[in-house]
């Protein structure tokens, strides 16, 4: 047996299109979808697998990345998935991509007109650990009342001074929808503002698909006397010697000696590629 | 000088060797035929086809070899495959009325038209566990069959009009939740489906919690049917009804008692469960919970976790379950320094607001 081109039924793929056109007219509303079992499993991607197949054409090149990484093993296993059912050419590297599947991050280098960002997402609703029930927060978001999410921003600030929330940071898209950025450290948050890139969010789990268009309004809440702050760190990268990046921590050696570099593994390689050349 | 880990690839290529050499195990002992699967683990196939929505007893054994075992790695198996296949139509609605009956037990009446019929069960098996191999003994037919058409329990009480009447001609055409997402509030056809795809497991627990004081629902297992139904579609070009086969299903209707409310009389109110294959312990489950569920449509009072739909139905289905538990194990090492660097922040904080205010942490060690 055979399977069709990207894996999906064509039926599928434009229900899925027909809800992503839907997402991309109502900036940053989630629309309940027919998601698909797909043959990887529930919370490893399955809404941006499901979105890749519903985009995926002969001619794209495709990126996966995962905490930023493209040799991760999720990201590996997805990029040989589409590979597999589509024979799509693959890269690594962010400026030769059409469409890129990510996992937890935004890529350092910037986006262009011509790509597509697919998050994978495993809680598209922001409201929901403040309310557990999804009729309340249909409701809620139907009358834009995001009251919840200000007051829990409000109380980190009483209790600890700060907003304790360090990733998964919500976002308000279009002055109107608070929205999921996905679990990417709020590091990446701004990159979401007036990106030239269409970015689309694929929950397969909780089947919602939404998306933020190019050059979309997407601003980070926060208050006027605690403005909004993204992580810095005191060093560099240790490899490429970035000051700018977002940086894993890792450890190496059984004292516990710590380096820093860069999480964006094709943004580091390709500078100590140029600063060799 | 530290190197970035590369090979994942390589990594996922070794890995999957491993796995197949474990699944097969010691090649001198013959490869399970899946004949043997289908026939002497009836019941893990049925609980596969019955989790994975698909009945099809050869594909299931696959999915459970495939899985050495693993009957929640079986049932993702078989729906993975299951989401690829094109719908050629719809049957008409199962008459399990009908069912050719090889047990029926009623916990409500010492004798029922028909009879109580135990049929291959391990209830009364009194579980030692067998270490002689032994040839099953022939077994003899019953001097009288059974009859065809078994009455079903709950129609007696209908009669009497103790129990609440079900109109099945004014259901409305289910919605199929594989192609469409779960919405809240579900009816109770949604409800039921989903219910019908949930983990035995989850529904075993939730039933038993309404059994316990949370959500004390007065169950009686009305009838508990298992056997072979005829499965009938009506094809357009034929415009007439033929049959295409049969399953094996199982079927509980539960009673329970009501004092009336929302306009309803006191009667006996129903609990339904119906199970592909030989399902018993599931349909039982999901009868009880069925029940719970109506809790709204009755005015009954909620506080129950099963009586909780958005609880219930949200967390039944063992794929997305398990699929989100544990994708914990993949790297979130991104959020986790996201999570450091706060922390860092916030403990610094802290060591800075003690060392200002000695006279607090003084306060506790006053005479």
């Amino acid at each position: 047996m055979t399977y069709n081109f990207a894996f999906l039924d064509e039926d599928t793929k434009r229900m899925l299109r027909r809800s992503l056109l839907k997402a991309v007219a109502i900036p940053g509303y989630q629309v309940p979808f027919g998601s698909r079992e797909m043959p990887l499993p529930y919370g490893w991607g399955t809404g941006g697998i499901q979105v890749t197949a519903a985009l995926l054409g002969p001619d794209d090149v495709l990126k996966v990345i995962d905490q930023g990484a493209d040799d991760t093993t999720n990201a590996v296993n997805i990029r040989r998935f589409f590979a597999r059912v589509a024979g799509v050419a693959t890269t690594e590297h962010t400026a030769e991509a059409t469409l890129i599947q990510t996992r937890h991050r935004i890529p350092e280098t910037s986006l262009r007109e011509d790509q597509i960002l697919v998050f994978q997402v495993p809680e598209p609703e922001p409201l929901r650990t403040l309310e557990p029930r999804e009729a309340e927060t249909r409701t809620l978001h139907a009358l834009a009342d995001y009251g919840l999410m200000h007051v829990k921003l409000y109380e980190d600030i009483a209790q600890y001074g700060h907003i304790a929330t360090s990733y998964d940071y919500p976002v308000l898209v279009d002055g109107r929808f608070l929205t999921s950025p996905s679990p990417i450290p709020k590091f990446d948050n701004p990159k979401l503002d007036r990106s030239p890139a269409l970015m689309l969010f694929g929950a397969g789990r909780e089947k919602r698909l939404y998306a933020i268009p190019p050059y979309t309004h997407v601003e980070s809440l926060a208050f006027d006397d605690h403005p909004f702050e993204i992580q810095c760190w005191e060093h560099r990268c240790e490899l490429c010697g970035s000051g700018e990046s977002y940086l894993d921590e890792v450890v190496v050696d059984d004292q516990g000696t710590r380096m820093f570099v860069c999480s964006d593994t094709d943004f580091c390689g390709s500078r100590r590629t140029e600063a060799q050349a | 000088m530290y190197v970035a880990v590369k090979g994942g690839e390589q990594a996922i290529a070794r890995s999957l060797e491993l796995l197949a050499e474990a699944r097969r195990g010691d090649t001198a002992v013959p490869e399970l035929e899946l004949a043997q699967i289908r026939e002497q683990l009836r019941l893990g196939v049925a609980r596969v086809m019955q989790e994975g929505s698909l009945y099809d007893e050869e594909l299931a054994a696959l999915a459970i070899r495939q899985a050495a075992g693993d009957m929640l790695e079986a049932i993702f198996l078989l729906r993975a495959y299951r989401t690829t296949l094109p719908r050629f139509g719809y049957t008409q609605p199962l008459d399990t009325t009908a069912m050719r009956v090889r047990r029926r037990v009623s916990g409500t009446f010492k004798d029922i038209p028909g009879g109580q019929v135990l049929g291959p069960t391990y209830d009364y098996t009194q579980r030692l566990l067998e270490f002689d191999t032994t040839t099953p003994a022939v077994v003899k037919s019953a001097e009288t069959p059974l009859p065809s058409n078994m009455p079903r329990v709950l129609d007696l009480l209908d009669a009497e009009a103790l129990i609440e009447r079900i109109d099945a001609g004014s259901d409305p055409e289910p919605m199929d939740l594989t192609r469409e997402p779960l919405m809240f509030p579900a009816d109770r056809a949604t409800r039921l489906q989903n219910l019908a795809r949930g983990d035995e497991g989850f529904l075993l627990s939730m039933a038993y919690s309404t059994q316990r004081g949370y959500a004390e629902s007065h169950p009686f297992a009305g009838e508990i049917r298992m056997g072979e139904v005829d499965v009938v579609v009506c094809p357009e070009e034929l415009g007439f009804a033929i049959e295409i086969g049969a399953v094996t299903l199982t079927e509980c209707q539960m009673i329970n008692q009501f004092h009336g409310g929302n306009g309803v009389p006191p009667q006996f109110t129903r609990g339904y469960g119906l199970s592909m294959g030989e399902g018993e312990r599931k349909a039982m489950s999901m009868a009880l919970v069925d029940r719970a569920l109506r809790c709204d449509e009755l005015a009954e009072p909620s506080y129950a976790p099963a009586q909780n739909q958005e609880f219930v139905l949200s967390h039944s289905d063992s794929v997305e379950a398990s699929g989100f538990v544990q994708h914990l194990k993949l790297p979130h090492y991104v959020d986790f320094q996201a999570e450091l660097s706060l922390l860092r922040t916030l403990a610094a904080q802290h060591a800075t607001d003690t060392d200002e205010q000695p006279l607090s942490a003084a306060g506790g060690q006053r005479p």
